[in-house]
């Protein structure tokens, strides 16, 4: 593939997405790559957690123990993170937001756990990107009447002068863009770093690159998915407009 | 020089300008992250709401500095100005 520029080739073929397996659709080649091999497999431990806290669940007690002290603690925290950000619309959107926040949250640790992290391909950070535009939109025009809407994209000037309104619809397509790419390029730049490391130091990169894990994966992809999931409360509880 | 000699080594170049980007977000977060600490200085109890919201404020502000970055990995890895 690309030559001369890097000192060892294997290092890029570390980090790139690999097809598994090709088919052909309607005439399309359409390939099976790393990252849909990944999401199934953050799936699937979803699933499984999901399923062992159900039946843990059926025998519930007034003092939880064990795993259901686990799953309570987990939805009490997101309850509160989401009440404490939105207000009196967290129950509309409390259990959105908890289910991209463990989603996000499990795919951008899963890189010490030995898998390429699926929020590492756009294809995936794009859609949650494009959830969140869809969100903040259909919550304007259901609660905002068209005159508001248009008074307040035309904003600085009074409505019958819309000079300033093709850089307010710029700076709405901006956010799905903004809030994808901070999110792909970080755990992107993380992938690429730990590939770097294990690359080039190869047989001597033992046990100490767990700090650098601690710090790329464990650390940036929390707060990343803390900043996905604020944004997008942010923006959504923007969107219904001043109401009093 | 063949043409595509030529493409890939400007390429390259312009991936190693595209990275000057990352000086805003060092110098931002730097200075975030002073007021940070000065704040916590004034008001050593309300340390977990100031770092919360001095960590928000700095995953956002990473943006630009990554934008750099994603420009610098697309010429150097998807080649889209060849021939």
């Amino acid at each position: 593939m690309t030559q001369g520029i890097l000192l060892s080739s294997n290092v890029t073929e570390s980090f790139m997405i690999k097809g598994v397996f090709k088919y052909t659709v309607f005439g399309q080649e359409v390939w099976i790559t790393t990252t849909h091999v990944c999401i199934l497999i953050v799936m699937l431990v979803l699933m499984v957690f999901a399923l062992c806290v159900n039946r843990a669940l059926k025998h519930a007690s007034e003092v939880p123990t064990g795993l259901q002290n686990v799953a309570e603690l987990v939805v009490e925290k997101l309850d509160g993170m989401v009440k404490s950000s939105m207000g009196k619309h967290a129950k509309v959107f409390g259990n959105y937001i908890g289910t991209i926040f463990i989603f996000i949250l499990l795919s951008n640790i899963s890189g010490i756990l030995g898998l390429r992290p699926p929020t590492a391909d756009y294809g995936v950070t794009l859609p949650l990107g494009i959830l969140t535009f869809t969100l903040i939109h259909v919550t304007q025009f259901k609660n905002n009447s068209p005159k508001q809407i248009w008074n307040d994209m035309c904003s600085p000037l009074p409505p019958w002068l819309p000079i300033w309104l093709p850089i307010n619809v710029i700076s709405e397509i901006a956010v799905p863009i903004s809030l994808s790419l901070r999110l792909f390029a970080n755990v992107l730049s993380g992938t690429i770093m730990m590939a770097l490391v294990y690359g080039l130091l190869r047989w001597f990169a033992v046990i100490w690159p767990a700090a650098l894990h601690v710090y790329f994966d464990l650390f940036s992809g929390a707060i990343q998915t803390y900043v996905f999931c604020m944004l997008t409360m942010t923006y959504i509880s923007n969107a219904y407009g001043d109401e009093s | 020089m063949s043409d595509l000699g030529l493409i890939r080594a400007c390429s390259a170049i312009g991936a190693g300008l595209a990275v000057i980007a990352g000086i805003g977000p060092g110098v931002g977060q730097g200075i975030a992250a002073g007021h940070g600490a000065a704040a916590v200085g004034r008001n050593p109890g309300a340390k977990g709401d100031i770092m919360t919201t001095m960590l928000l404020g700095q995953a956002v502000a990473e943006t630009t500095g990554l934008y750099g970055l994603l420009v610098a990995l697309l010429l150097l890895f998807v080649h889209p100005l060849d021939v």
